[in-house]
């Protein structure tokens, strides 16, 4: 029953905000709701497990289930924290009908929430289908200059993966005994060799599009370079994990045979894309770019990992999944903040903000060490127990995959420097005043990255059981 | 019995109304009530409270399956009727003609749901088919109008043509007219009685495409669709092209019989996909609202061709959710695009910041048409895709749909794109709050069937 009340909070606190006309009211609303749903996954990550369960459509046997595992847990702590933060920190942005604009963000949350905790196939379907629509909607009304053709890329490429894994899931679902969407059910299903096959392809394609794999990523660095910032948050966030959550969720779990029989291909692609992503990333002038490049490459390693099928490496992507979250969350406030207060977002216009603001700068090191991984960050664990897994699968795909670290390094310390150091720009010049609200968030998400990088162990435990299901036999 | 009695008798008191009553808002209020007493009827049938019955000699049938097929195309007419009763008015002074017309062609549709004899299945589509004609010309002043009726009814007589050969064929085959299964057995047929029962049964799936509007067969439907009174065009869209699914499912059912299910494993799939690639990619390029409807409506049809697939009793219950589905949604889409003062794209531009309930409205039929969660569209292809994977039909089937699907998003979503994207004056009539009201009933059926279709499908069990 709580899960269900925990998914119904942002529902209802979107209904209101899209009858409430002030403005103030409805940055309260939003924010209230966002630290309600904190609160509330914090009680279910402290609880043992929660779960809820009714009958939903009787006549094809698909349960209404909600159920919270490590894995969902996690992924609920991360949107949980992601959406409060993005609302405090950005709310004193001008936005055009900004209460429209939080109830859709609100939506998508509910939507996401849905995705990590639902434990029926057609549930998860349809939360995964509702986590888009808002998306698309606050893409293509708030976004740049070309939004709208380029959500609408954005949106028709994962419809489309999407409308893939339906027909993986009506196959699997008319193979089971029981004829039941539930992943129980799922997992006993007879197919066939080439059944198998072919509906792992058909999720495959669903959730690479999402992460995304090498070649279906294109519609990535557009689509997060026209959104509304604060959607670019989310996105990156929280929305890139939907394809990684299904992965671990739904594709190992069902398909053990075909994902070992992919995984060579699969890890291939992936580190191709790291080192596509960390390449392109160096030659970016603009910050939101680089920033969306870079994810695209931290994304890859969390996919070639995925796939080693070792239990070192699905422990470094379950930490890794809540850490990328966190470091990109944060980056993504600071390029925020500076191109609200300069209007730019261009590194060669920018220079000086150690002088400027001192505080937003050391802010913008730390993010930065966490994005290059170094030691003491939580991205350092995550990452280390990932090269392990993938050192274990082949020594050479690590070695090539490490040269990405060193490529992290480049194109991030060269951003803070280009941002950072040097005379103060005419557009830096600009930034007079400290954004204390986004300054604040960025402060709690900084402590985050530096607590789990010290004493990781919460994660670890958190996920223990989501770790034991999959390879303690 | 009771609809196809009622209904008739209905027509024929529409008809004379005129002569005594000439306001048309009360012209309009008699028809609704009929209409009404119409469901009441066909509702007694259904619940066996009062039935007129007599020996049709089999020539008619009544389950359980067609009566409620007839329920939920009356309601789905009275809700038609409902909303549109003012545009109807608008067309020419024949108010009450037309109601008169409407019940005519809901005989045909209840003739169509329990014929069992080829014959009445002619007569039926008879009956549904002549109506029509008239309805396609009802603006008499418009050029097109009369050009899309006279092309219906010249191509639609062919088709008729068509089927009473393939009838003819049948019958030098079997000696009957009467849809029993043994007379169709393969096995007892003489090799020329094969021969002839294939020509006829080839001939009657050509004829019945034609009336569905499937591809190749379709070249009538846009121009037709386009031509017609734009309050007409979602009824013929909607309800006459359900009836006619329903006539093609249950003759499909012997055909299938008559040649084996691997004569058409190959026939059908070549229509279903040209169906929906004419269907789709010519709705891509259409530069009107409302041809894209059209042609959309053809796409739509590709996707309840499935149904024929795998005639099993749940497969008939899906097809029952995607008519609703669809029918509502058409209705509606028509509804808001009729108060448009012309019919291209832009005139949509802006309409989010104008109008911003009826804005909402359009996206949440346009999202059931294009079967997006949380509207019935999307249970709608679902229930087809898991009919048609029951059926044993191959994966690749179910990825062109699929495909299909996906670029059918891209001209739906041009209308929400104009809406709430573009800045602009949109091209609307005044609409007032009532009309909203009544939109927003179909919208809340399409919600609630979007997250419990069972509520509809479970009354089958």
């Amino acid at each position: 029953m709580f899960l269900l009340i925990f998914l119904l909070i942002p529902i209802l606190a979107a209904i209101i905000l899209f009858l409430v006309k002030k403005e103030s009211t409805g940055n309260a609303i939003a924010i209230g709701a966002g630290l309600l749903s904190l609160f509330g996954a914090v009680y279910i990550i402290t609880n043992k497990t929660e779960s809820f369960d009714v009958s939903w459509l009787a006549a094809i046997n698909s349960r209404f289930l909600l159920q919270a595992d490590g894995l969902a847990k996690i992924l609920v702590l991360l949107t949980a924290i992601t959406f409060p933060s993005i609302f405090i920190a950005t709310n004193k942005n001008h936005i055009q009908n900004k209460n429209s604009f939080l109830g859709l963000m609100l939506l998508t949350q509910a939507g996401l929430m849905g995705v990590f905790l639902a434990g029926d196939a057609l549930l998860f379907y349809f939360f995964w289908e509702l986590a888009l629509i808002p998306v698309y909607f606050l893409c293509s009304i708030w976004g740049g200059e070309k939004r709208i053709a380029i959500t609408f890329k954005f949106f028709i490429y994962t419809f489309l993966g999407s409308l893939l894994m339906l027909i993986g899931i009506v196959l699997l679902y008319s193979n089971t005994t029981d004829h039941s969407f539930l992943l129980s059910s799922f997992k006993n299903a007879h197919l066939t060799n080439a059944q198998q096959l072919s509906a792992f392809a058909l999720f495959f394609i669903a959730f690479a599009i999402k992460m995304p794999i090498f070649p279906l990523h294109t519609w990535q660095p557009d689509a997060y370079e026209q959104s509304p910032t604060a959607v670019t948050m989310v996105l990156s966030a929280v929305m890139v994990k939907m394809g990684l959550y299904g992965v671990i969720r739904w594709l190992l779990p069902l398909f053990p045979m075909a994902a070992a029989a992919h995984s060579n291909m699969v890890i291939t692609l992936s580190v191709v894309g790291i080192l596509y992503a960390s390449f392109i990333a160096i030659r970016q002038d603009d910050m939101k770019r680089l920033i969306a490049y870079s994810s695209i490459a931290h994304i890859g390693l969390m996919s070639a990992a995925l796939f080693t099928n070792t239990s070192i490496g699905m422990q470094g992507v379950l930490v890794q999944l809540f850490s990328h979250g966190i470091n990109v969350l944060g980056l993504w406030i600071i390029a925020d903040i500076i191109e609200q207060q300069t209007g730019t977002r261009s590194m060669k216009a920018l220079g000086g903000l150690a002088k400027q603001q001192p505080t937003l700068a050391i802010l913008l090191v730390g993010f930065a060490f966490a994005n290059i991984a170094l030691p003491l960050t939580n991205a350092f664990v995550g990452e280390f127990l990932m090269f392990n897994a993938l050192f274990q699968f082949n020594p050479w795909m690590a070695a090539i995959a490490g040269v990405s670290v060193v490529l992290a390094a480049i194109y991030t310390l060269n951003m803070v420097q280009k941002i950072a150091y040097g005379e103060i720009s005419q557009a830096t010049a600009k930034m007079e005043m400290p954004n204390n609200n986004a300054q604040g968030v960025l402060i709690v998400l900084l402590a985050i990255v530096f607590i789990t990088g010290i004493y990781p162990q919460p994660l670890f435990n958190i996920t223990a059981d989501t770790l034991q299901q999959m390879f303690v036999k | 019995m009771n609809a196809i009695i009622v209904s008739t008798l209905l027509g024929v008191v529409m008809m004379f109304v005129s002569w005594g009553i000439t306001s048309s808002k009360l012209q309009r209020s008699i028809g609704l009530f009929g209409m009404f007493v119409l469901i009441l009827a066909n509702l007694a049938q259904l619940n066996k409270w009062w039935v007129v019955d007599f020996d049709t000699k089999g020539m008619l049938a009544f389950n359980q399956i067609g009566l409620y097929v007839n329920l939920i195309l009356f309601i789905i007419t009275f809700i038609y009727l409902w909303i549109n009763g003012a545009e109807i008015d608008k067309i020419g002074n024949h108010t009450a003609d037309y109601y008169a017309i409407f019940f005519f062609i809901l005989c045909g549709v209840s003739i169509l749901t329990s014929f069992d004899n080829l014959l009445m299945l002619f007569i039926g589509i008879e009956i549904l088919s002549i109506p029509l004609y008239i309805l396609t010309g009802a603006d008499k002043k418009s050029m097109l109008s009369n050009e899309a009726s006279l092309k219906y009814f010249l191509m639609g007589s062919f088709s008729t043509g068509i089927l009473l050969l393939g009838i003819a064929f049948i019958y030098g085959a079997t000696g009957t007219f009467h849809l029993g299964l043994p007379q169709f057995n393969p096995i007892t047929r003489m090799p020329y009685e094969n021969f002839l029962m294939s020509a006829g049964l080839i001939l009657l799936f050509v004829s019945m495409n034609f009336k569905v509007s499937a591809a190749p067969f379709h070249f009538w439907t846009p121009d037709v669709y386009d031509g017609a009174p734009t309050v007409f065009t979602p009824f013929m869209a909607t309800v006459v092209k359900a009836a006619g699914f329903i006539a093609f499912i249950k003759v499909f059912e012997i055909q299938r019989f008559a040649l084996g299910y691997n004569t058409w494993v190959i026939i059908l799939p070549l229509v279903i996909v040209s169906t929906l690639l004419v269907g789709n990619i010519t709705a891509v390029f259409q530069r009107s609202v409302k041809r894209m409807l059209a042609y959309s409506s053809i796409a739509q049809v590709g996707f309840m061709l499935f149904a024929l697939y795998g005639v099993s009793e749940f497969n008939n219950t899906a097809i029952l959710l995607y008519i609703v589905a669809y029918s509502l949604a058409t209705i509606g889409v028509f509804a808001v695009l009729i108060k448009m003062k012309d019919y291209g794209f832009e005139s949509f531009n802006g309409l989010a910041k104008a109008k911003p309930a009826l804005a909402l409205l359009t996206t949440i039929f346009l999202f059931s048409l294009a079967g997006i969660p949380l509207t019935a569209g999307f249970f709608a292809k679902y229930f087809m895709l898991n009919a048609l994977l029951t059926a044993g039909a191959g994966l690749w089937l179910l990825i062109v749909a699929i495909l299909f699907a996906a670029v059918s998003v891209y001209y739906y979503f041009k209308i929400v794109q104009a809406m709430y994207f573009v800045e602009g004056e949109p091209a609307i009539h005044p609409v007032d709050k009532s009309y909203e009201y009544k939109l927003w009933l179909i919208a809340i059926i399409l919600l609630v069937l979007g997250v419990f279709p069972d509520l509809l499908l479970s009354y089958l069990y």
